[in-house]
């Protein structure tokens, strides 16, 4: 795309619009647990199903929702690099990626998260507005309220 | 800037850009190009003035002190009353009572007239195209004293459906009916005379949230028989922290305190307290002195311009925006009002609201996105949320033009 697209594009990366615009695991699933997140200041809404298989790891994620093309974005990334992680270190990493969400970086987090990290990476241009960083950890919120078996989650 | 001629006689918009110091900020490394204004407006350079000036020379808490700075403070605050009564023309300077925005002016009015005048059985009437502050107020007096709460609706262009207006009247147990002179969304100006007429004939007052409107247009309280009208500084180019409730002296009269404290009685005792006169018995506690100073010094700052001249301006840039925002493939300008104020809202079909916003902040480019403390509008108009662009005073045709053609660049960019 022409330069004119550069000041747009730092924050919206390819892998951003990608997502948005084709979510990736945008479904239910049955007889998984399932939590609703809910952005009250901008009405953005999202369902987060994850399913538990051997040694209690997520076997699969799914979520479906609206809202902008950050918060969507995020969820679909998220579904993916949920997969074969124990709830433990699904938390671990919301924590990891609300600390990029929110700072841009995430220094410490490379050691446990390195693959990750990298390809959550794109969402750590939000930290530069504090009002979408909201945007980008809705399913988080909603994924964590989900493992602890609570039905809903608000960002406030 | 290349900018089409000036809209009225005298009106010069770049002379008018020149007295607010913030317009030559740049963000992201180009020109601001401010379309907040509705939300709140920047402030010129007399705004700014007046409030060091008060700081750095002359202040004092006020209405009590008997010593020099006092004395001329009280003056200075006080005189911020009077020129809000010219400003809409009010009866007396007593009918102006001075709140904190047009959010405490209406929570004093439902609290003051709706607890302390209006009896249960009776009856409130609001609008679908209401800012927050003009519905939690109602439902919090409807849930505490047994009032009903009535919804006037909107039709699919944005303006008051006024058949359905009348119905809700029908009954005569309207007391009051609340209502918006200007939505902050999309734009449409109520028809406040046909309001007030039929509001009156079927027995009700009438309150106008004047946010909007009085930044936009002249306001006459007399001329429009208004029982009460509310509008806040900071929309007005003035403070945060002041605003406006003008109420008529017979109703202000009838109605108990809001708030108790200092400043608001005359004689206090153990057993009981006597209030002050009207307004001051609806203003408990030191007053916003600086933001009144500040606000005397917008409102004189807006009649130097002149309502005639600004409303011609934002007409004009209005009208441009809705061309040139229309003729973009998947905009959706939402209200198609005939008579509106220079607040417009869009969607865009391939991106939400927000990325709309940061995408144009990325250009440089302020404006607002989300429901804009109007969820039930939004709702009415199966949305959950907007961008909109707003202008004021210091709006020019060539901002517009590059918010059209940055909102051009989004949608490509969201191909």
């Amino acid at each position: 795309m022409s330069e004119a697209f550069e000041e747009l594009r730092d924050l919206y990366q390819e892998v951003i619009l990608d997502h948005g615009r084709h979510p990736r695991n945008f479904r239910r699933l049955d007889g998984a647990l399932h939590a609703k997140g809910d952005n009250p200041m901008c009405g953005d809404k999202v369902e987060v199903w994850l399913k538990l298989g051997a040694g209690e790891r997520i076997e699969d994620a799914a979520f479906q929702g609206r809202g902008c093309a950050i918060s969507i974005a995020s969820a679909s990334l998220m579904t993916e690099v949920l997969r074969g992680k124990t709830k433990d270190q699904a938390r671990s990493l919301a924590d990891a990626f609300r600390t990029l969400a929110r700072t841009g970086a995430c220094p410490v987090c490379g050691e446990v998260h390195a693959e990750d990290m990298e390809r959550l990476q794109p969402l750590s241009g939000v930290a530069e507005y504090p009002s979408r960083v909201k945007c980008a950890t809705l399913a988080w919120h909603a994924m964590e309220a989900a493992l602890k078996g609570e039905g809903s989650a608000t960002t406030e | 800037m290349n900018d089409a001629p000036p809209v009225a006689a005298g009106f010069d918009v770049q002379a008018i850009r020149a007295q607010f110091p913030i317009l030559k900020e740049q963000v992201r490394g180009k020109p601001l190009v401010f379309l907040d204004s509705a939300a709140s407006a920047q402030k010129p350079r007399a705004v700014i003035e007046a409030m060091v000036h008060a700081m750095e020379h002359q202040y004092a808490n006020v209405h009590r002190g008997l010593h020099w700075m006092s004395e001329r403070t009280t003056e200075a605050f006080e005189s911020c009353r009077d020129a809000a009564a010219r400003f809409l023309n009010a009866g007396s300077r007593d009918e102006i009572v001075l709140t904190r925005n047009s959010t405490e002016g209406i929570n004093l009015v439902a609290h003051s007239y709706g607890r302390g005048v209006m009896t249960p059985g009776q009856a409130v009437v609001i609008s679908e195209m209401e800012h927050h502050s003009n519905i939690v107020p109602w439902q919090m007096l409807r849930d505490a004293h047994g009032i009903e709460l009535r919804i006037a609706k909107v039709t699919d262009a944005g303006e008051l459906d006024m058949d359905a207006f009348a119905a809700l009247l029908a009954d005569g147990k309207v007391g009051l009916v609340a209502i918006t002179h200007m939505s902050n969304v999309l734009g449409s100006y109520t028809p406040a005379e046909r309001i007030v007429r039929l509001a009156h004939e079927a027995g009700a007052k009438v309150l106008f949230d004047g946010s909007q409107a009085a930044v936009h247009r002249r306001v006459d309280v007399q001329a429009l028989d208004a029982d009460f009208y509310v509008f806040t500084g900071h929309k007005l180019y003035g403070p945060t922290g002041i605003g406006v409730l003008y109420g008529k002296a017979a109703l202000l009269d009838r109605m108990p305190p809001f708030l108790g404290g200092g400043d608001m009685i005359s004689t206090v005792s153990f057993e009981r307290s006597e209030w002050a006169r009207v307004p001051h018995k609806f203003e408990a506690g030191t007053p916003p002195i600086l933001e009144g100073i500040g606000l005397k010094a917008a409102i004189e700052w807006v009649e130097r311009i002149g309502f005639p001249a600004m409303e011609s301006h934002e007409r004009a840039l209005t009208d441009h925006a809705l061309a040139r925002l229309s003729a973009i493939e998947g905009v959706t300008v939402i209200g198609r009002a005939q008579d509106r104020g220079g607040v417009v809202s869009f969607t865009l079909d391939r991106a939400h609201a927000h990325d709309v916003a940061t995408l144009l902040d990325r250009q440089g480019i302020a404006v607002r996105a989300g429901h804009h403390c109007a969820e039930p509008l939004m709702r009415r108009f199966g949305l959950d949320s907007t961008a909109r662009a707003s202008f004021g005073v210091y709006t020019t045709r060539s901002e517009i033009d590059a918010l059209a053609e940055a909102l051009t660049r989004v949608r490509t960019f969201f191909r």
